[in-house]
């Protein structure tokens, strides 16, 4: 049974259609790239994963279980599973890194407060900000806070956990330094969907690639038929051009 | 000025100054009441104004026609127009209650407005990361958006603030035995309008002033990030 089961999934941002008659299943353990032109609907991709852009036609199943988007305690349940790290971070202003890291497993999940302190810190250890904990968002550079994002979406102990460009702000240091900690939490077997412009990092790290234009998912493969041998010629073009840009 | 000066002891009589410290007190219960009427309910409107539940449709129409008539007229026409309602359904005829209703009814769409501009003041990213995250709106609200939106809603609120408390001169307009009011009848009562209108001059001031220093220091308070 796939993890996440999307059939049919079509979406508007008021008249624009953003997602088109989507279907895609991802299995447990699964790490799916998306990769497209900016506007291709990756990241509204992961938006409505976790409702945060409510499909208008189609379903999505969970586990198994087919998700209601309008029924609020559906979408918990959704949210409790999946964590999304956006592409602008959207840290918590008002919070320092650990509060920001800390407020939803304590008062949301309500989980204990001395644990997920703990778990809060040992994350952004691993992400190398331990020295940053009482610092605000403003404070830290991008590539700093994408880090504590991720962190964040971690803390939650989500099964799933979506990417969203997440290298775009990052200097080529700490893009190895993100990638890294991405790599490991692939080896420990969480599903994740990942969008991504950095083709050799999707590359090596994909069970999958999805080649997504104007909305539409063009293509499904593996990593390596994606970029050496793709079956359509949308994906072949974009391809070979951003490659050439490399 | 020889005359003013010798108008100051008559002038400052007991009971002079029981009538001006009373009309300061009306004065100061018009302004204070309609601003924390109007700061929690106008609140209450931006806050559910916002909300999206279907059910709530008809209640989010109810504050913004409230709000978008309020802002428009001039308060001396909402306070005659009130005056003259309750007169004719004869709830009550006492001039304080109906300045003071009128003054929390202005008060309330003039803040609502604020807070609701503040609200929206806050990017749509710190909404997606909480609703991503299982946020209710109320937890959004209070955790998130409030904490950040003090800032943009302060200054202007307690501008207005301060600017009420001159607008409740109008309720003298109706017969309200507030600060103006106050002064009307000492100068009709022949002191000079200088002395009558200077005083209550000083006596606004002292009304405004600690108010604007009390603003400036609740923006220190809530409108750093840093909490």
């Amino acid at each position: 049974m796939p993890q996440i089961e999307i059939k049919s999934i079509n979406a508007f941002y008021e008249k624009l259609h953003v997602l088109k008659n989507i279907k895609l299943s991802v299995s447990k353990g699964e790490i799916v790239s998306l990769i497209g032109p900016s506007g291709s609907g990756k990241s509204s991709l992961l938006k409505m994963l976790v409702g945060l852009l409510i499909p208008k036609s189609g379903k999505m199943y969970l586990n198994g279980n087919l998700v209601n988007f309008k029924n609020q305690s559906d979408l918990r349940t959704v949210r409790e599973q999946i964590a999304i790290v956006f592409q602008q971070y959207n840290l918590f202003q008002n919070m320092n890194v650990l509060k920001n890291v800390c407020i939803a497993p304590t008062k949301i999940q309500k989980r204990n407060p001395k644990e997920v302190n703990e778990q809060a810190i040992t994350l952004l250890e691993k992400v190398g900000l331990k020295d940053k904990l009482k610092s605000y968002p403003d404070e830290l550079s991008g590539g700093q806070q994408q880090r504590v994002a991720i962190a964040r979406a971690l803390c939650l102990n989500p099964q799933i956990l979506l990417l969203d460009e997440i290298t775009s702000a990052l200097d080529p240091e700490l893009v190895k330094e993100v990638l890294d900690s991405i790599r490991l939490l692939a080896s420990e077997g969480m599903t994740m969907l990942i969008v991504s412009h950095e083709m050799s990092f999707v590359k090596e790290v994909s069970s999958r690639v999805v080649f997504m234009d104007e909305g539409s998912i063009i293509e499904i493969n593996n990593p390596k038929n994606i970029f050496e041998k793709p079956k359509e010629k949308r994906t072949l073009d974009f391809v070979s051009k951003i490659l050439k840009e490399k | 000025m020889e005359r003013l000066i010798e108008e100051i002891p008559n002038f400052f009589t007991i009971w002079n100054v029981i009538f001006l410290a009373k009309a300061m007190g009306v004065t100061f219960l018009l302004t204070a009441i309609g601003c924390l009427v109007g700061f929690s309910v106008g609140g209450l409107l931006a806050i559910f104004r916002k909300t999206k539940s279907f059910y709530l449709l008809p209640l989010r129409i109810f504050i913004i026609i409230y709000t978008e008539i309020f802002r428009r007229v001039p308060f001396l026409v909402s306070l005659l127009l009130f005056f003259y309602v309750f007169q004719i359904i004869k709830i009550s005829d006492d001039l304080f209650l109906i300045a003071t209703i009128t003054v929390c009814i202005i008060a309330t769409a003039y803040i609502g407005e604020i807070i609701r501009s503040g609200i929206e003041s806050i990017n749509q990213t710190q909404w997606d990361a909480a609703t991503a995250m299982n946020f209710t709106y109320y937890q959004t609200l209070r955790e998130v958006i409030f904490p950040q939106a003090w800032k943009v809603i302060l200054p202007p609120a307690f501008g207005f603030f301060i600017m009420f408390i001159k607008d409740t001169a109008l309720a003298s307009q109706i017969g309200v035995m507030e600060l103006t009011f106050a002064a009307k009848i000492l100068n009709n009562k022949g002191f000079s309008p200088l002395l009558s209108f200077g005083t209550i001059l000083i006596l606004y001031f002292i009304l405004s002033f600690p108010l604007d220093r009390f603003g400036k220091y609740m923006e220190k308070k809530l409108a750093s990030n840093r909490n």
